[in-house]
């Protein structure tokens, strides 16, 4: 039987949803999950992973090093811990990516970074190459396995059950002071940032002129998602070229991706194949980007644009 | 002490009062290439001593050659004695030779001229075989850089004293952004242009010290090539077949190759002679037109490409040899165009073309008598006697194929000299041609288009520099070359760097510049001559995988 | 101070990554490879902090084969004082990567370790952390700005919430992000300067660490092509269907 522990992130009080999808990747793995959330013992952050679909205890740690998610001061408050699983798993975000091979280190272990699926409890496959080869990777001892787990290839689990018992454990150790936070400085912009934003909306050529721009920015503010452009647009001045997606551009993979006027040249898509869902508004529909979009639309962007800001 | 006050040049007047680093040595020798590594290493084996440095605007050196290519090795014989044993990484012995007339639906066998012939040849890649001569030119002491464009040449009273290296670090208005670094002056007692095809460099100076006015006009052609990765089973390594006619009409020079390589991989292009005549051709969709051909499409299906690209090559022969050397300077290789067009084959002669000036350098210890020297060498023997057979395909393909065999039959020994018309005037206008029916077909195979093919280059610019297709007036780009020709840099360039766009302007011309694969074909075929051609920062261009 | 980079020798970021047909692994014959642009970047940081008098000595590392030797003059070119390449043809791991950095840190004493965030070839992002962990070391990663001060840095770290400020004390692993800063061109000068520079080959085995666990490659495939999805009609159909999947 397999027992996994999955260490939550969180930030003021709310669990981050990287963590339910981790939880769907333990899953996936199958046996008892545990979810240990890192605490200074001031939050019900450990009552809302009590309620995730499939765990079956909550361990709570508390320290106050905790105020912050500090990998030095956290990697050797889960060394203890981590020596009851066969499994540690977190999720694939800056949090999880800074504890989890220090912590590998620490338990001298390899690990697995950026679980995309299961194959059986000790075999996963992984990205390399940013995502342009799929290796399929076993820890093949029978030791602990140590994990990330990518967090678009994982819809997160429900929070629908009764909360399990949280149990509590005080850690005493002695944390190092080499490492101090100082700040957080939350991105403050209107919208949110490209890179990390969970939807996006991109225009290209077919807009026309950069007034038209605006077509775009109006459903973006509606759907709270960043914005986004083809070279073409970057190129004819419509739009900054921190705003270009594909191969020069950014790398991007949200949730949702709407394409309104862009032909979707192998450039343009290298940047955008792993979004969740590609939207396509497009009115030759010949283009190459309805081969990828998994919604297409054929029609003059001018018409659905306005329309779109209007219903959403 | 510029010579380039011909062309624009956007950087000039921010950056011209910079102070530069400057370096010496005896010999500068500007592209890694065939011609230029075995001067490189000719000099060095037979003079350790000698300070020989190589430049090259390729990343790394290869990333930018792109040939058939089947060659005929006596020249590596005559660099190094035990090769053999450890050739190229890709280095196929060619087999079989196939030559045959293609019709829309069919395929007849043609008897294989003599110049085909291709025993004891060998099927590499150019890529490869640079990458290989640079380790041999690097372990006996040669300097290569790749990353560093030759610029400019630096003239002092007259004389070419080396070149400038292109700046790095400028923005697309041609300012100096944080990271600016300055290109530097690379001196040397000689310095040697072994730029290849439609070299930049060499330009300049064939224009500066009028080296082509004893010459005809040079004539090149844009050839396209794919290397693709098959089904198991379907490639018999060492067959080489080439073709003529369609997809190409009678008035069209041109062919295919299509090269069987070993680990189920073939190299397959397409030539065409940019004395084409009709201005709405692109010999990219005619190459893609030949890979949908009846016999070649079922050998392709399935697979994958590996790498894709296009460059131009020489086709003018012996008449169009400008005068090689001017002071301080010699040109070699295809910049100067050593290539023997009814072999389709250069590589050889740039390699000879090598060791001749090295050998030169070596007991002259200057430029002068260089182009007399190579007019006396077994290559030029070899040039002459071929002088005539591409000029017959002016005529048209029956009247060129009669020729060639005539010429051939004579051994080129019938005296005269065939003349040639520069490309660019080749062309018809809109109103002269009428629109013809190629029955080209519906294709599926890859690439779906050019930008498609330009992502098999990867080819890499950075964005925010200085536009390196210099374009002289693009006024006449709306307006007359519009009109009078359709905007043919829209058709004929390979990578879709040239697009016409509607914008509330109107029509206006758009320079993706950061494809370019650094065919020059451009700079070439351009009508009005109005496309300049430069360098990009040193490392841009396409990194071609065994081309 | 004595500052160690990091270097990794891997496929260059441009090239079109092609996956074996038998699963092996990736296409590398006549495939450019180049420093890890990452670990550029932390060269160029460990350079600045040279020139601007905060570090002394900075020493590159890298670890495989003789080609890394390349590398590794890449990055004395970029202006590094000297290099060590640990020589081995094996292919190396991160947990045993940050175990040979550890044994190289224990011997050349450094206050700073520059690593690059992750390697672009196997995207791994586990070595500045492991090798922190290792030496019991601060460790700051994903950092796009290093102010050191005396014996502490100050580190600005690129974090999914935004922008995280850390204080930590010297000696530490800091581990370099895209905006770190711009790696400069290297000067023709430079190179030839770097073929002077001392480059030190150690083999592996000679450090004597003992082998860890490992993690097995057991295929390596494509990754799956995208397919057209469906069609909609209209906006009103458009923003039906992304309702039904709760994408709005
Ligand atoms: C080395 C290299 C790197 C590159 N990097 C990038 C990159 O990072 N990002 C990138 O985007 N591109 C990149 N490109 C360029 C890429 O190949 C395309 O040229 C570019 O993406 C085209 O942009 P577009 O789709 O906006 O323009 P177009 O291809 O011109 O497409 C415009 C589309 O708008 C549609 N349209 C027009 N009017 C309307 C209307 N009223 N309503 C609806 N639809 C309309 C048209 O049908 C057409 O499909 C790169 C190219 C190269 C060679
Ligand atoms: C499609 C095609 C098929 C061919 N097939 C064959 C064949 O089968 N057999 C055969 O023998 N030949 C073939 N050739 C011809 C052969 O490729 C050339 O004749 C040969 O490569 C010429 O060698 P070179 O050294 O003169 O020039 P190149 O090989 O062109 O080398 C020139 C080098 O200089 C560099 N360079 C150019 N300008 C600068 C600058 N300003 N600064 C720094 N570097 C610069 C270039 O990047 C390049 O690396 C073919 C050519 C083409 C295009
Ligand atoms: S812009 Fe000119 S040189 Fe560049 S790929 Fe097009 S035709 Fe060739």
């Amino acid at each position: 039987m397999n027992k996994i522990l999955v260490i939550a992130e969180h930030a003021n009080g709310v669990l981050n949803s990287s963590t339910a999808r981790a939880v769907a990747c333990a899953a996936a793995i199958g046996g008892e999950i545990t979810v240990a959330v890192l605490t200074t013992g001031s939050c019900d952050v450990a009552a809302q992973a009590a309620g995730l679909e499939g765990v079956v205890s909550v361990a709570e740690l508390t320290n106050p090093g905790n105020a912050q998610a500090l990998a030095a001061l956290q990697a050797p408050q889960l060394l203890e811990i981590s020596a009851g699983y066969t499994h540690v798993l977190a999720p694939n975000s800056t949090f999880g990516k800074d504890l989890m091979p220090r912590l590998a280190a620490l338990l001298d272990r390899p690990m697995v970074t950026d679980i995309m699926a299961v194959q059986d409890a000790r075999t996963f496959d992984r990205p390399v190459y940013a995502g342009n080869a799929i290796t399929t990777v076993q820890v093949d001892d029978d030791g602990l396995v140590l994990a990330t787990v990518r967090g678009a290839s994982w819809p997160p689990v429900v929070q629908t059950q009764a909360p399990v018992t949280v149990e509590c454990q005080t850690s005493d150790i002695d944390l190092p002071a080499h490492t101090r936070f100082v700040a957080l400085d939350g991105e403050q912009g209107d919208r949110p940032d490209l890179q990390a934003a969970e939807k996006v909306i991109s225009g290209g050529r077919g807009l026309g002129a950069a007034e038209h721009f605006a077509l775009v920015e109006a459903v973006a503010d509606k759907l709270g998602a960043a914005v986004g452009a083809s070279r073409a647009a970057v190129d004819s001045g419509w739009v900054p070229n921190d705003l270009q997606v594909g191969q020069t551009g950014k790398i991007i993979a949200p949730d949702l991706y709407i394409a309104a006027g862009i032909s979707g040249a192998i450039q343009h898509l290298a940047g955008i194949k792993d979004a969740g869902t590609i939207v396509a508004i497009n009115k030759d529909p010949d283009a190459p980007i309805f081969e990828v979009a998994d919604i297409g639309l054929v029609a003059d962007l001018h018409e659905v644009l306005p329309a779109l800001t209007e219903m959403l | 002490m510029e010579a380039n006050n011909n062309h624009q040049n956007i950087s000039q007047a921010t950056t011209d009062e910079i102070e530069r680093d400057e370096m010496a040595f005896d010999y500068l020798i500007v592209g890694a290439g065939p011609a230029g590594l075995a001067t490189a290493i000719r000099l060095k084996q037979k003079n350790a001593d000698l300070t020989v440095c190589v430049i090259e605007k390729a990343s790394q050196p290869g990333m930018h050659s792109l040939a058939g290519a089947v060659i005929e090795t006596a020249a590596l014989d005559e660099l190094f004695s035990d090769w053999r044993q450890t050739p190229p990484d890709v280095w196929v012995p060619v087999t079989k030779d196939e030559f045959s007339l293609l019709s829309a639906s069919s395929k007849t066998p043609l008897p294989l001229p003599p110049q085909q012939r291709n025993h004891d040849n060998v099927i590499t890649s150019l890529g490869a075989l640079v990458a290989w001569l640079v380790e041999k030119a690097e372990a006996l002491g040669v300097e290569v850089y790749a990353g560093f464009p030759a610029q400019q040449a630096l003239l002092d009273e007259g004389r070419v004293v080396g070149v400038r290296t292109g700046d790095m670090g400028l923005d697309k208005q041609g300012s100096p952004k944080d990271s600016f670094q300055p290109g530097m002056d690379l001196k040397a007692k000689v310095t040697v242009l072994a730029e290849g095809c439609r070299g930049s460099v060499s330009k300049q100076l064939i224009k500066h010290f009028s080296l082509d006015k004893n010459s005809q006009p040079q004539t090149y052609g844009i050839g396209i090539k794919e290397l693709w990765q098959l089904p198991p089973g379907r490639v018999t390594p060492g067959l080489v077949q080439h073709s003529i006619g369609w997809p190409l009409d009678t008035a069209t020079y041109g062919g295919s190759f299509l090269y069987h390589l070993e680990n189920d991989q073939v190299a397959v292009g397409f030539v065409v002679g940019l004395d084409y005549q009709d201005p709405r051709f692109s010999p990219f969709e005619a190459f893609q037109q030949f890979k949908h051909h009846p016999t070649v499409k079922p050998v392709l299906e399935g697979g994958e490409i590996v790498s894709s690209g296009a460059r131009a090559l020489v086709e003018g022969g012996w008449q169009s040899l400008p005068t090689m050397d001017a002071p301080g300077v010699m040109l070699i290789g295809d910049a100067a165009g050593t290539l023997n067009v009814p072999k389709i084959k250069g590589v050889h002669t740039a390699l000879w073309s090598g060791i001749y000036a090295a050998d030169h350098l070596v007991e002259q210890a200057d430029s002068a008598g260089w182009d007399q020297a190579f007019r006396q060498s077994p290559v030029a023997k070899e040039l002459y006697q071929v002088r005539n057979i591409r000029p017959g395909f002016q005529y048209g393909l029956w009247r060129g194929l009669l020729n060639a065999a005539w010429q051939t039959l004579t051994r080129g020994l019938v005296p005269g000299v065939m003349k040639h018309h520069e490309d660019h005037s080749a062309l018809k206008r809109l109103s002269e041609m009428t629109q013809r029916d190629r029955q080209w077909v519906e294709r599926d195979l890859p690439p779906r288009d050019r930008l498609a093919s330009v992502y098999f280059a990867a080819t890499e610019h950075d964005e925010d520099q200085p536009v390196h297709l210099q374009i002289a007036d693009p006024d006449i780009c709306t307006s007359r070359c519009a009109q009078e020709y359709g905007n043919p840099c829209t058709k004929f360039c390979p990578a879709n760097v040239y697009e016409m766009i509607e914008t509330e302007q109107g029509r206006q011309l758009q320079i993706n510049a950061a494809n370019c694969v650094h065919c020059k074909t451009c700079d070439i075929k351009d009508p009005y001559q109005i496309i300049n051609w430069v360098p990009p920062e040193g490392g841009s261009g396409p990194n071609y995988r065994n081309l | 101070m004595k500052v160690l980079v990091g270097v990794k020798r891997v496929v260059d970021f441009n090239t079109r990554i092609q996956v074996k047909s038998d699963g092996s692994g990736v296409q590398t014959d006549g495939v450019k490879f180049s420093m890890n642009p990452f670990d550029e970047i932390a060269v160029e940081e460990a350079i600045r902090l040279k020139e601007a008098g905060l570090a002394t000595e900075v020493i590159a590392v890298s670890i495989g084969g003789d080609k890394n030797q390349d590398t590794l003059r890449s990055a004395l070119a970029m202006g590094a004082d000297s290099a060590l390449l640990v020589k081995t043809d094996d292919e190396i791991q991160p947990l045993m990567a940050a175990k040979i950095l550890k044994n190289l840190v224990e011997q050349q004493q450094p206050k700073l370790v520059l690593l690059g965030k992750q390697a672009i070839d196997d995207d791994a992002n586990q070595t500045p952390q492991m090798l922190a962990g290792l030496l019991g070391w601060p460790q700051a990663t994903f950092a796009s700005k290093l102010e050191i001060d005396g014996d502490t840095a100050a580190v600005t770290r690129e974090v999914d919430a935004g922008l995280e400020t850390l204080s930590v004390d010297l000696p530490a692993v800091v581990s370099s992000d895209l905006r770190l800063n711009e790696p400069r061109y290297i000067k023709l000068p430079d190179i030839m300067k770097a073929k002077r520079k001392p480059l030190e080959v150690i083999d592996l085995a000679d450090l004597n660490i003992a082998a860890s666990a490992s993690i097995a490659t057991l295929k390596t495939s494509a990754p799956p092509q995208r397919q057209a999805g469906i069609k909609v009609e209209s906006s009103e159909a458009l923003v039906a269907e992304l309702k039904a999947r709760n994408l709005v």
